[in-house]
């Protein structure tokens, strides 16, 4: 099944590649317009960031990301449809044309960059990478961690990060590489490996997953910057301008008290920031081939940043991580988006 | 003159009318045809690439892998090129597939003539055996020898242990591992010379056999000389080997030979689904030689075994050898459902691992492909060698 579908994917890949180059040329925005729907890319069930729920919604952060460049683009953030993807799938079906955005927690790196003939358009969570390990084995820190045997997905930066991170402390260890996350966990509890490692984010969500989430503990090491976010194809810069300004709206929208339960009231706002932001004043969506008012359809539909985080990894869900470094710049965190003007 | 040559030699007819010079032309318009075909794939393929910014060329083979692998027959370590986790995965492929083709043979000739058995508890459960393996699709199989039995194998710390020296736990099975130390040369030319030895034995007492008709036992005294020499080499060369015996270190067992669980499970798991299709194949080969002979092999007084070996078994395999083919094409290739739980082989390391660090999809899936291509054309040369030689000779 994963052969078929990674050959399936690499076919895909060289029969568009095979379709003249008008096609990619085309806009991508005319392209989603035209289906009336955005196709989005995201994982095949991580909590918290995308995976369906038991009515078989999507739902997760990375699936708001989508709802929301639905939401700008329709009005719309029911205007999506997923497509669940390995790590090994996500690029080759973002570059063959079968999605039109790839949002799946993928780590922001310049070869992704350079030689993948992708844009990573910006960051809607910064993690890092981690360890969990069994609480009984009696380790306290990542240093301890020489001759152990760990569970690892495959097609992901954590597999070279931990490389480099024991080739660097002159530790050994074996690595166990599985398809999919949700194979790292069965391998992890049938005792294969001593150890799981992926990012932080991930691994608070894969424990939630374990039968008795106690008996498993994160270690404090850090070891790699994982800074992850939305995808786009190259040469087609209206849409990645969309896709990276979406984001920053929500981001704004947060530094500006903009919520989706006053965004109404918001409307009424003599700040010009705020006016700005929802298309009350100036040509801020038509500048990017949107409606004026694409910044108020994100909030009103979606949320700012900081709400589309609340709901899916804040500390009232089972991830219950802490804003941290993903906090906004002005209360101590990292998160910066350019001003929208 | 020249006008009577004309009217003399049949005219031929004119040459797009000349059924001849037609077929050829054709033929070179279906070969410019395809041709051009797979140039525009190419070309395109590559120009398409080029336009979208994606990188394209074999240059990532040196680029330095930087990801660890599990488990390597030739040397590698994180610092090594992708083309060496090329190496990697391909023998780790062909390991996994050579270990299951001869498990698959030995259990499908002992299923398959077991079906055919007399007693009818050996023939059920046979029968029940095949129906049931062949009727589940691999991958669960593979999946339940993974994980059913790794969950009840006891952590490093609780491990089987057998006589101190071999161990088994939910990481593996540990072995000890044979250090060969000076003087071993003398063990190794014991050996060439036993296999030498009881090739001249077969030789001549074939010989015999034909001159004289009487049979002399070249298996019992085959087996004593290759077994007998070397044990004599090894006594007088003083011993010169040394056993690096596992042991529990820090998370696990350190030292000697492991055996994968993954590797383990996918082999069980192949092994025990194309044994199934073989028995098979055999119960049919059997089948297909007529009563009749092995009726005349009674006539001549053949006891029962060698009646099987030397009438029923020679003229059975011509109709196995062709069928038996396609199942050692058929293993190998699933294989391949290594990826599932994590066995490194060539699709999960180069074509997984390898091809998403470099994003160059075209070029991984390509090769491996051709690799694929490559092992089963190779088996298909072997086993049709092979089938000549067993075929019916017409003189």
């Amino acid at each position: 099944m994963f052969k078929a579908r990674s050959f399936a994917a690499g076919a895909a890949l060289v029969i568009s590649t095979l379709a003249s180059s008008h096609a990619f040329a085309a806009s991508t925005l005319d392209a989603v317009k035209e289906k009336g729907h955005l196709q989005c890319g995201v994982t095949n069930g991580l909590p918290g960031f995308s995976q369906p729920d038991q009515d078989g919604n999507w739902t997760g952060i990375d699936v708001d990301t989508c709802r929301a460049v639905a939401a700008a683009v329709f009005g719309d953030a029911k205007a999506v449809e997923f497509t669940p993807l390995t790590a090994k799938e996500r690029f080759t079906a973002l570059q063959s044309g079968e999605i039109d955005m790839l949002s799946r927690n993928t780590t922001w790196t310049l070869t992704r960059d350079a030689s993948l003939g992708l844009n990573f358009a910006g960051v809607n969570y910064y993690d890092g990478q981690g360890f969990l390990i069994n609480k009984g084995i009696g380790v306290d820190d990542a240093t301890q961690l020489s001759g152990a045997t760990i569970c690892i997905q495959s097609g992901t930066t954590t597999e070279l990060n931990l490389s480099d991170y024991f080739r660097a402390k002159g530790m050994d260890f074996k690595p166990i590489v599985f398809d999919t996350s949700e194979q790292t966990v069965q391998g992890f509890s049938a005792g294969r490996c001593d150890v799981l490692t992926s990012d932080r984010s991930q691994l608070a969500a894969l424990r939630s997953k374990l039968a008795d989430p106690d008996s498993a503990k994160i270690l404090p090491n850090t070891i790699s910057k994982e800074p992850l976010g939305p995808v786009v194809r190259q040469g087609d810069d209206q849409w990645f301008n969309i896709v990276k300004w979406v984001l920053s709206v929500q981001i704004n929208a947060e530094e500006l008290g903009v919520t989706s339960a006053n965004v109404d009231d918001m409307l009424k706002s003599d700040n010009p920031s705020i006016q700005r932001l929802l298309g009350t004043d100036g040509d801020m969506g038509s500048k990017l081939g949107l409606q004026e008012d694409f910044g108020y359809e994100v909030i009103k539909n979606v949320g700012n940043y900081g709400e589309m985080y609340a709901r899916n990894v804040g500390p009232d869900t089972p991830l219950g991580l802490d804003r941290g470094i993903n906090a906004l710049w002005t209360d101590g965190g990292i998160l910066y988006a350019p001003p929208v003007r | 003159m020249k006008k009577q040559t004309i009217e003399s030699s049949p005219a031929g007819p004119r040459p797009w009318y000349d059924p001849r010079v037609r077929s050829i032309f054709f033929q070179i318009v279906a070969i410019a045809l395809v041709a051009w075909g797979g140039w525009t794939l190419v070309d395109n393929t590559l120009s398409n690439m080029e336009s979208r910014g994606i990188s394209t060329g074999f240059g990532f083979l040196d680029e330095s892998a930087g990801f660890a692998i599990i488990m390597h027959l030739v040397p590698y370590d994180a610092t090594m090129s992708y083309g060496r986790t090329f190496w990697v995965g391909l023998t780790n492929t062909l390991l996994v597939s050579a270990m299951g083709i001869v498990a698959a043979t030995i259990l499908g000739f002992i299923i398959g003539v077991a079906r055919l058995s007399n007693n009818w508890l050996v023939a059920k459960i046979s029968l029940v055996y095949i129906e049931v393996i062949r009727n589940i699709p691999l991958l669960l199989q593979i999946f339940f020898w993974y994980f059913a039995v790794l969950s009840n194998l006891p952590s490093p710390r609780q491990s089987v242990d057998v006589g101190g020296a071999v161990f088994l736990n939910n990481r593996g099975l540990y072995l000890p591992e044979p250090l060969t130390q000076d003087g071993f040369g003398l063990v190794w030319a014991a050996i060439i010379i036993a296999i030498a030895a009881v090739a001249g034995l077969k030789i001549w007492a074939r010989k015999r056999q034909l001159a004289t008709g009487e049979i002399f036992p070249t298996f019992k005294v085959g087996v004593a000389i290759l077994v007998l020499l070397p044990v004599v080499a090894y006594a007088s060369a003083g011993q010169p080997l040394e056993w690096d015996i596992p042991a529990l270190k820090g998370f696990n067992f350190g030292g000697g030979i492991t055996l994968i669980p993954e590797l383990a499970a996918l082999w069980i798991a192949l092994s025990l689904y194309t044994a199934s299709f073989i028995a098979e194949i055999v119960r049919s080969g059997i089948l297909s030689v007529s009563k009749g002979q092995t009726e005349a092999a009674k006539a001549l007084g053949l006891p029962n075994g060698l009646s099987l070996r030397l009438v029923v078994i020679p003229q059975a395999m011509r109709v196995i050898i062709p069928p038996l083919t396609s199942q050692y094409l058929n293993l190998v290739k699933n294989s391949s459902l290594a990826t599932a739980i994590g066995y490194p082989d060539l699709v999960a390391v180069f074509m997984g691992t390898t091809l998403n660090q470099t994003g160059q999809a075209v070029e991984v899936v390509a090769i491996t492909m051709a690799v694929y291509l490559t092992i089963s054309l190779l088996i298909s040369l072997f086993m049709n060698i092979y089938n000549r030689a067993v075929a019916i000779k017409e003189r």
